[in-house]
């Protein structure tokens, strides 16, 4: 067995963040090697500090060292410094937990959460020293998995990725654990017959077993199988129940600084608010509401046993939870944690309601508050079904700034379809209504515009949709700049995304199996890390497509026509195909749909594909009424825009 | 009230860096139950306060922390380190904590220098020890150390107070003991006031090609009435800090 540390140690005094690769965090698993258990190690290929956050890692971790037959370790995309380290000197990727070398697992498994990353998971593999290439491994070499959002379409990555999960992980990871364990009962002989048992797991797609073939114009023809053991078509996995599980039970506590650095405690998966951008909610159906009681012990012992004096309440859009206000006020009232406690809502919905649930958790260090309208006119987001009223968020702001915030964050897409300057100089004048309101409470405030260009999604009604170019997402940019500096707006701040950045993960977003060689052409130059702005290079990526034959706008830019085949098609997040198509014609008829919680079902295909329905703790609509959705249901009384007496101490009136 | 706090920093969580510390100690004590009192003011901060940083990677026998207790804080300072060892990360021990006397120095003025052990990573015992020897003959040592961003010229001289070589010895519990080790050790005690002496800088020094290897502290000193002692001294139970009084229960009213 190699211990990797004796070797590592003498190097870490010479990096950067040395306490990145030292592992120790409260919570950490420092498994025995056990040739009885099946050796998982789990990659985020990024760095520790944006990865060991990850939920979904953290879960299938303790999930599987929980297993008598499984150990799962974790490891993290080692920054450029330490990169050339490990090089020079030999030392193979390794785990924070034991820093036992990576091939000595029995499974890599990567999550995957963006497209920018895919350079970092050649990197990872090839510092394992295992094969990048899926055929090049022999039956000695870990097997080398992927879950998580970006594997809804793994195609680009099938040449490297033995197996991809869908859906849910939990259940998912010891049925595969399972096979493994069998498959090295009976010698572990040869590569393929693990490979097609796992094409047996539901959920589970092994790329290899699948060929995918190109009509003359270079449209895909299809992708099908090529063994009898692979389906025709992948299904997704979901858990029906929630409250069935309840991780991660013992979150890691870092000891250095790293994102999200607080308890997090999901309390639904799922939405149905049917954003027609957002892939994340329509891959996620149906809604899985774990219940107050279950939230409200979580977030209970949570705290005790980590020492976090904050907590996220976790979801696609936590206003909506049926159960926020139990659990928020249990939390509040709670007088075991030691000391005061914060609670953070990421996902707010825009209204007063929200402000007011925002007001009453923010006891202390009240400074910003985020809101998501997505985009600048009431026509825009009909388009993409955000039915935010400027009713809506005006009352939300007017409110924010009533009760002592002194800056709003106002989130917007750029590029989406059928936009026109008109809705995109619609987000200035917004801004520039949230600063009025601002004066309006005698306050200077300021508006912080974070702009990001729009990139289609597998598995979302705009995944036919052509992306807008660098030079038009640029051109808007500058549009937003330019309005802004006409208005003298000087508290109204514009930050975007490097639209060259948005290009390259639209290429890989809705790519092929062709794509293969130039992620690999681009790691041989150098590419990893490509979600950092000083490792991103546009030309590098552009090169490796011309090397290739492969043009990027005809992947990026060009609409798709209901015919054709998507590189994803044999695989299911649930939905119909059709429902997507129809909400693609309706977004273009700038019609939006209700959130189904509280209407009859509309027969997406996430529910009644897996015989299972949305789990609300709640029959009534939340307080607030189920805003942006045109549904007439109410607000659920009172809209409590005035939580505090008085304002909070320190804030300039 | 306040309780001075002493503990080691040892293996993997040598990497932390003081920043990483502080927060360390802040979780640590809120999962020990442990409560602090916090400042005033719009963002209030657990009032801890740490003495003089020790980089990033260095290993040390004795590192201090001050603790403004809570009024409500129920724990007695004698049971404070065993409350606490099991919320600290593996490698970082409470050692023992004593209360501190209203209007104490603080960690950072009270200390007056500090012992370290040092891996010298180039030559052999025989030439660190002639350097030894060269260093402490020498009226000064003008070096070129970075403070505050720009380069100054200082003399190291007056802040060493003492310089040796070690001798390895395998029981030893501090680097001595060390398997693997790549150099000589070299023993030096340096002074943290007016000026503070870097280890990296004794070594540059010396002989601006050798490198450190891994670094102790094993102790800090300060003087009271003249004499030096430490802190919180370790080994003899009865032995008194120069600031506590002894056996205090903390029960602030």
């Amino acid at each position: 067995m190699a211990d990797v540390w004796a070797r590592l140690e003498p190097h870490l005094a010479s990096v950067q963040k040395p306490a990145r690769y030292i592992g120790c965090e409260l919570g950490a698993e420092v498994p025995a090697p056990d040739p009885e258990r099946v050796g998982w190690l789990l990659v985020y290929p990024d760095t520790y500090e944006i990865g060991l956050p990850n939920q979904g890692l953290q879960i299938l971790y303790e999930i599987l060292n929980e297993r008598p037959d499984a150990l799962a370790e974790r490891t993290y995309a080692p920054w450029t410094d330490l990169e050339a380290i490990m090089r020079e000197h030999d030392i193979p990727l390794f785990s924070v937990d034991t820093h036992r070398s990576a091939d000595e697992f029995d499974v890599i498994a990567f999550n995957l959460s963006s497209e920018l990353v895919y350079t970092n998971v050649l990197n990872c593999l090839d510092l394992a020293g295992v094969p990048i290439r899926s055929a090049d491994r022999a039956s000695h070499h870990p097997l080398v998995g992927a879950g998580g959002h970006a594997t809804y379409n793994p195609e680009p990555l099938a040449d490297f990725l033995d197996f991809v999960v869908l859906g849910d992980g939990e259940e998912v990871v010891s049925e595969i654990t399972e096979v493994i364990a069998a498959w090295r009962a009976g010698g572990r002989a040869d590569r393929r017959e693990v490979l097609r048992a796992l094409a047996g797991v539901e959920g589970v797609y092994v790329p290899s077993l699948y060929e995918a073939t190109y009509l003359p114009d270079g449209r895909l023809e299809g992708t099908r199988p090529i063994d009898p053991a692979a389906p025709e078509r992948i299904e997704k996995r979901t858990i029906a129940d929630l409250a069935e599980w309840p991780y991660p039970k013992r979150q890691l506590v870092p000891l250095t600084e790293v994102v999200h650095d607080r308890l997090n405690v999901e309390v639904f998966r799922g939405c149905t608010r049917g954003c027609r951008f957002c892939q994340a909610g329509m891959i996620t159906r149906p809604v899985r509401e774990r219940p107050a009681e279950q939230v409200t012990e979580m977030v209970r012992q949570g705290l005790r046993r980590t020492g976090y004096d904050e907590v996220a309440l976790t979801s696609l859009s936590t206003a909506d939870f049926s159960g926020i206000e139990d659990v928020v006020a249990a939390t509040m009232d709670d007088d075991t944690t030691c000391g005061d406690v914060s609670v953070s809502l990421p996902s707010l919905r825009v209204d007063a309601f929200t402000v007011g649930i925002a007001a009453q958790i923010q006891r202390a260090r009240r400074t910003g508050l985020t809101f998501a309208p997505e985009a600048g006119t009431w026509r825009m987001r009909q388009v993409i079904n955000k039915l935010i009223t400027e009713e809506d968020l005006y009352a939300a702001v007017s409110s924010a700034f009533s009760q002592g915030w002194r800056r709003v964050k106002l989130y917007f897409l750029t590029g989406l379809p059928t936009e026109t300057d008109e809705d995109t100089l619609g987000i200035v004048e917004m801004a520039q209504r949230c600063l009025d309101l601002a004066r309006a409470n005698g306050l200077k405030g300021s508006v912080t515009v974070s702009v990001g260009g729009f990139v289609p999604k597998a598995f979302t009604p705009f995944q036919w949709f052509g992306m807008n170019t660098e030079a038009e997402l640029r051109r808007k940019i500058n549009l937003l700049r330019d309005a802004a500096r006409a208005k003298k707006a000087s508290n109204v701040q514009i930050k975007w995304h490097d639209p060259r950045a948005s290009l390259v993960e639209g290429l890989l977003s809705r790519g092929d199996r062709r794509l293969g060689p130039v992620i690999e052409h681009v790691w041989r130059n150098g590419g990893t890390f490509q979600e950092w702005s000083e490792h991103f290079s546009l030309e590098r990526w552009q090169e490796a497509m011309a090397a290739h034959g492969l043009d990027m706008d005809w992947y990026c830019h060009r609409h798709r026509a209901e015919d054709e085949v998507l590189p994803w098609d044999h695989l299911s997040a649930g939905l119909h195909k059709d429902f997507l198509w129809q909400e693609w014609r309706d977004a273009l008829d700038e019609v939006g749909l209700e959130d189904c919680r509280w209407t009859p079902c509309y027969d997406c295909g996430a529910c009644t594909g897996y015989g299972i329905e949305h789990v609300v703790a709640s029959a009534v609509p939340p307080a607030g009424g189920s805003q942006g959705t045109g549904q007439d249901l109410g607000r659920g009384g009172e809209v409590p825009v005035t939580l505090l007496p008085r304002r909070p101490a320190g804030v300039a009136s | 009230m306040k309780v001075r706090i002493r503990y080691d920093k040892r293996g993997k969580v040598r990497f932390l860096s003081h920043r990483d510390l502080a927060r360390v100690w802040e979780r640590s004590l809120r999962r020990a139950g442990v409560r602090v009192a916090y400042s005033e003011g719009f963002s209030p901060r657990p009032r801890l306060s740490f003495g003089l940083a020790l980089s990033t990677g260095y290993e040390s026998l004795g590192e201090y922390l001050d603790v403004d207790l809570h009024p409500d804080a129920t724990v007695s300072v004698d049971d404070l380190p065993a409350v606490l060892t099991p919320h600290l990360p593996p490698g970082i021990t409470a050692q023992r904590a004593v209360v501190l006397a209203p209007g104490s120095e603080s960690l950072q003025s009270a200390v007056t220098s500090a012992s370290w052990q040092l891996e010298v990573l180039g030559p052999d015992a025989a030439a660190l020890a002639a350097a030894v020897e060269r260093a402490l003959a020498a009226p000064e040592l003008p070096i070129t150390v970075e403070r505050k961003g720009s380069d100054v010229e200082i003399d190291a001289r007056p802040a060493i107070v003492a310089l040796d070589v070690l001798p390895p010895e395998p029981d030893a519990e501090d680097l001595r003991g060390q398997p693997g080790l790549a150099g000589p050790l070299l023993g030096a005690e340096l002074a943290t006031q007016p000026r503070s002496l870097r280890p990296a800088e004794l070594l540059r020094a010396l002989d601006p090609a050798w490198r450190e290897g891994r670094v102790m502290r094993t102790h800090q000193w300060t003087l009271v009435d003249g004499a030096r002692c430490e802190p919180i001294p370790l080994g003899d139970p009865g032995a008194r800090a120069a600031t506590s009084p002894p056996h205090a229960e903390v029960r602030a009213s």
